[in-house]
């Protein structure tokens, strides 16, 4: 590349992507006096996923009234801006130059920027067809959440563009997102398609396949059809000339990767510890990025306390860098947050990997039990559970790999046809079962 | 590039919509745009006038023509010394203003390029040689044949160049090594990658020069290496070297574990696959070649002895002195279109899987299996944006339509891409897709000259026909000539340049450089450029294959929409 010298410009804190997590980071960056806060945002409009977002099940502004997806994006916005964040929109962070020194693509030229300390609030995609591995055709008309809204954004709800008859892949209420979607489109929807449990969909007003593969996607430019094979081993063919992959979601972890950092297995997102610190120092993660699919409440949640910790560094109060032992998933669970337990004893995110009628479930570190308890309500994949700080008390910092584990008191570990919980959010354990 | 397009009436789109047109509407009001090339202007200081031009690949030391823009410079075209055209060559045209499109000062007068609508009638639609089928060989052809004061037409059912096998292959730019000594196969890759070589520096076709390894994983193989070298040699290539299991760690350190050695071959490259036709064509047209996309060859009239072949088409009729079959897998229909049952071609699908950038540096160089009693395995490679290919296949098929993929296929290319490399196991897969190969059961190309017809095939180009394309196209000249062909004297070319998708573009207007793609960081000037091109994309996938957007790890997820809303507002598909 032959372009323009960049130009060299410092700030205190650059966070990347301007989504949730990371307008709740500069937000509080900002109103705490961190100095010059920037947000970088690829995309024209600031706001992230929920922008695109329509319909209510993003919170509720000051006087309790429920808001959509663009309400709660402009509220964080202006909640940025008014703190004093800078926002820059159609400019991207491409790589670094050099630690905390980020390469960065503007409309105005390449730039490189210093920052005594980075937020990576980049969010998550769900996987693509190829990803995914389905094959057939590259016929048009296969299309993830992300992809349908932005062509909705772009076309409207335009026949030609967005299909007349749907099939909907996935097992998370990413997929009820995606039915209401198609629905407010005038798409008919003519099945899900669910690599997992039913459970995990719920009632959405179509046939639900559960258990159930892609095994072909066929026809000539636009979709004609999805071959599907159930549990029974018998295959169908269900006419569409749209799908829509939901879920399966993995980071946007191009400036993660850039930087070298470490990847978690499964979302891919950088490997993180309890303060939401990477393995790099002065550069932290948020939202989506760490593990996508969650709500927006939560990332901004997390964007704040990724905020905290920034202060803690620029104070001098902590270390920049991830710490403590590795937090590893054991047993029948998929996958545990955070991948390093931290300075301190914190909250954990657990998520199953089947479902698990009365899950039992253990942490324990270097053979010794740290603690062990029956959970109050069936654990279920879709549906991740926070565990409170009291379940890793007494973890040594400098042992070995924190591990966390669950079994099946009642000993099935089979299908949970009755539980039905679509709303997605974090279950509290606090509450000893 | 100005135009002097009239509007075109929507008819005989496509494929299978009968003509419409009458046999002979007198001069067309009505006829396919024409790009008209702005004066000239010095070339660049770019230019490749130092690059070694080898035989066969001329060259005017002129600036050449940027395939990608005319938004923010002017294209440039400039000829020195040639010859006005022929006789064959109308100078002279009826277009919609009446301005004559006479190449004055010498200039060549760049081809119509069409996809839809009537085709030219009258002496319009005559043409010394017409080549069928616009893959990597076609398009090579008429290339070649621009050098000649020659009326040319180049014609595609599909509606852009590439769209059949050349589109979805390895992109590997072959030496030969491999080939069986004495055939034309082995001495058209041979020359083919010099030519290609060459060529590719000139108008800047992305290439690396990884080199391969003939990767061994048990004694069998490992002893099958000494033999391969003594065949490369007799393909005369002599570079090879035999490397042992620490040499091959060291060359190759994400290597799976076994591999017990390997036959190294420098020289094979990996080359983009989508920009080689498309500066064939791209060449072509600006020279004076006509192209018709969309236009499928439905039958060949010969109403006599020396008078010219009458081909309908989905889009009426041209007539043609010598015809040139480069149909690829459906050469043999061709061939029976014209009454010639030399071969049938079988299917062999390769299906082949990209990972993302983020694999790149897992892999140096090509890592070829090394050919068994249980066939050809499958290969890693880098490409040159980045990615990691694993593939392909190799299934005999019936159905030459077959180009989607199968679980089965993409599962063990994910275990054996993982076996060779396993660093791979961990990374994203960036897309699938799948070849056809156009087999012929005969282990060599099926060039053949038939002289009473004024026909020539190139048919059979299997598995290397991107490596030999520019020595095929040389081939099929001479066996032109055998057909009765008086090429005439031969010109320079104007040469192109075509973009680097890779490359920063140096666009002045912010709104141009905004980012569109941002997986493949491809904004929007270079979208615009690639619409205003000479041979401009119809939809989606050509816009890709020019500019990457969209072929990066989300998969058009992103920019999908706005790429699409672009083409709408400014591809006018075809009509510039
Ligand atoms: C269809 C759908 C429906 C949903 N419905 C709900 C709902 O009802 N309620 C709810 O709470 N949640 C919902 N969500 C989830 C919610 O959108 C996410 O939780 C939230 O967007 C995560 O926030 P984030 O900031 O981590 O990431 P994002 O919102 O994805 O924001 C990341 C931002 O970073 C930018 N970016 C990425 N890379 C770069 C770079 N290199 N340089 C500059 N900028 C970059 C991106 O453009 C993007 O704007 C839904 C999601 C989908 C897909
Ligand atoms: C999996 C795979 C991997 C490969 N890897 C490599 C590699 O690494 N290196 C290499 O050098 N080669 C490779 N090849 C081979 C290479 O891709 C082919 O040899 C080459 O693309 C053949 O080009 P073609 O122009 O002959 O055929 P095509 O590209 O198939 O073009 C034929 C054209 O003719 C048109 N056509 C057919 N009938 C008609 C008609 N009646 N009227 C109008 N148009 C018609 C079609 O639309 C088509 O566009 C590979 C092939 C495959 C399948």
């Amino acid at each position: 590349m032959n372009g323009p010298e960049p130009t060299e410009r410092a700030v205190d804190v650059l966070v990347v992507g301007a989504g949730p997590a990371g307008l709740a980071a500069a937000a509080r960056l900002a109103a705490a006096g961190a100095g010059r806060v920037e947000v970088l945002e690829r995309d024209a409009a600031p706001g992230g996923l929920p922008r695109l977002c329509p319909g209510t099940g993003f919170g509720a502004d000051a006087r309790g009234r429920p808001l959509d997806g663009p309400g709660h994006a402009r509220r964080a916005v202006g909640a940025a801006v008014r703190a004093g964040a800078a926002l820059r929109t159609g400019v991207s962070a491409t790589g670094w130059a050099a630690p905390l020194l980020l390469e960065v693509t503007a409309p105005t030229g390449p730039e490189t920027v210093r920052a005594r300390a980075v937020v990576l609030a980049t969010g998550a995609r769900e996987r693509s067809r190829a990803a995914r591995l389905l094959p057939g055709t590259r016929a048009e008309g296969v299309f993830t959440t992300g992809g349908l809204l932005r062509t909705l954004e772009v076309f409207g709800p335009r026949p030609e563009r967005i299909g007349r008859r749907a099939v909907v892949l996935g097992d998370d209420p990413a997929a009820r997102h995606a039915v209401r979607l198609l629905r407010g489109a005038g798409v008919a929807v003519a099945a899900v398609v669910c690599p997992g449990p039913r459970a995990a969909v719920g009632a959405v007003g179509a046939p639900v396949l559960a258990e159930t593969a892609v095994t072909e996607l066929t026809g000539r430019g636009r979709l004609a059809s999805v071959v599907v094979r159930g549990p029974d081993g018998r295959s169908r063919t269900l006419a569409c000339d749209t799908l829509v992959l939901t879920g399966d979601w993995v980071a946007e972890h191009d400036v993660a990767r850039a930087a070298g950092l470490p990847l978690a297995p499964g979302g891919r997102g950088p490997v993180a510890d309890g303060a939401l610190r990477t393995t790099a120092p002065g550069v932290f993660a948020a939202g989506g990025l760490l593990g996508g699919g969650g709500p927006a409440v939560r990332a901004a949640a997390e964007g704040r306390a990724a905020a905290g910790a920034v202060l803690a560094f620029l104070a001098g109060r902590a270390s920049g860098a991830a710490q403590g032992p590795p937090v590893v998933a054991a047993g029948a669970l998929a996958r545990v947050r955070p991948d390093l337990l931290g300075p301190e004893p914190g909250p954990l995110l657990v998520r199953a990997g089947r479902v698990l009628v009365r899950p039992v479930l253990t942490v324990a570190q270097d053979g010794r039990v740290l603690r062990r308890d029956r959970l109050p309500a069936a654990l279920l994949p879709w549906r991740p559970l926070r565990l409170g700080p009291e379940w890793t008390r007494g973890a040594d910092p400098d042992g070995g790999p924190v591990e966390v584990g669950a079994d099946d008191g009642c000993g099935d570990g089979g299908r949970a046809e009755t539980a039905t919980d679509p709303a997605g959010g974090p279950v509290e354990a606090g509450a000893k079962g | 590039m100005t135009t002097t397009a009239t509007a075109l009436p929507a008819t005989g789109t496509g494929t299978g919509t009968p003509p419409s047109a009458p046999a002979r509407p007198g001069p067309p009001p009505t006829g396919p745009s024409r790009t008209a090339i702005p004066p000239s202007t010095p070339g660049p200081a770019d230019a490749p006038s130092s690059t070694p031009v080898p035989a066969g690949v001329s060259s005017s030391g002129a600036g050449p023509v940027d395939a990608s823009s005319s938004g923010t410079a002017p294209s440039r075209v400039r000829r020195v010394g040639a010859p006005s055209p022929g006789p064959a060559r109308r100078t002279v045209g009826a277009e919609a203003g009446g301005s004559p499109r006479g190449g004055r000062g010498g200039r060549p007068v760049p081809g119509a390029v069409s996809r839809r609508g009537p085709l030219p009638a009258g002496a319009e639609a005559a043409y010394d040689v017409v080549v069928v089928g616009a893959g990597v060989v076609g398009c090579a052809v008429a290339r070649a044949l621009a050098r000649h004061p020659l009326r040319v037409a180049l014609v595609d059912a599909a509606d852009d160049v590439g769209e059949g096998t050349s589109k979805a292959n390895t992109a590997i730019l072959h030496t030969g090594f491999d080939a069986s000594p004495g055939t034309l196969e082995a001495g058209l890759v041979r020359t083919g990658h010099r030519l290609l070589t060459a060529y590719a520096a000139e108008t800047g076709i992305p290439v690396e020069p990884v080199g391969a390894l003939l990767v061994a994983w048990d004694e069998e193989q490992r002893a099958a290496l000494p033999g391969l070298a003594a065949k490369a040699a007799r393909n005369g290539h002599r570079a090879t070297r035999l490397l042992g299991p620490d040499e091959l760690r060291h060359r190759e350190p994400r290597l799976g574990p076994g591999a017990l050695g390997a036959l190294s071959v420098p020289g094979e490259s990996v080359i983009c696959p989508w920009s080689t036709p498309l500066a064939y064509a791209s060449q072509a047209v600006l020279n004076g070649t006509d192209l018709h996309l969309g236009c499928r060859v439905t039958s060949v009239g010969t109403p006599g002895p020396g008078a010219p072949h009458r081909l309908t088409t989905t889009r009426g009729t041209l007539t043609a002195r010598h015809l040139v079959n480069a149909c690829g897998l459906y050469a043999d229909r061709f061939d029976a279109l014209l009454g010639v049952a030399d071969s049938t071609v079988t299917p062999r699908r390769g299906q082949l899987l990209v990972h993302g950038r983020a694999a790149r540096d897992l892999v140096r160089h090509i890592l070829l299996p090394v050919p068994g009693p249980l066939g050809k395995g499958v290969l890693v490679a880098p490409t040159v944006y980045g990615n990691v290919l694993v593939g392909p296949t190799a299934e005999d098929l019936d159905d030459r339509t077959a180009t989607g993929t199968t679980a089965d296929g993409l599962a063990g290319l994910r275990e054996r891409g993982a076996r060779i490399v396993p660093g791979l196991a961990d990374e994203e897969v960036t897309a699938v897709y799948a070849g056809l190969r156009a087999a012929t059961g005969r282990e060599d190309y099926r060039c053949a000259a038939h002289p009473a017809l004024r026909y020539v095939t190139v048919g059979g180009i299997r598995s290397t026909g991107l490596s030999a394309s520019l020595a095929l196209a040389e081939h099929v000249l001479g066996l032109l000539a055998e057909c009765g062909l008086r090429a005439g004297p031969e010109r320079p070319l104007a040469p192109v340049r075509m973009p680097d998708p890779r490359a920063a573009r140096p666009d002045r207007d912010p709104a141009r450089r905004a980012v569109v793609c941002h997986c493949e960081h491809v904004t929007r000037g270079a979208l615009l450029a690639a619409l205003a091109s000479p041979v401009p994309p119809a939809g989606p996938g050509g816009l890709r294959r020019r500019t990457r957007a969209g072929a990066g790890d989300c998969q058009g997820t992103h920019c999908g929409a706005a790429v699409r809303a672009l083409l709408e507002e400014h591809g006018k598909d075809g009509r510039r």
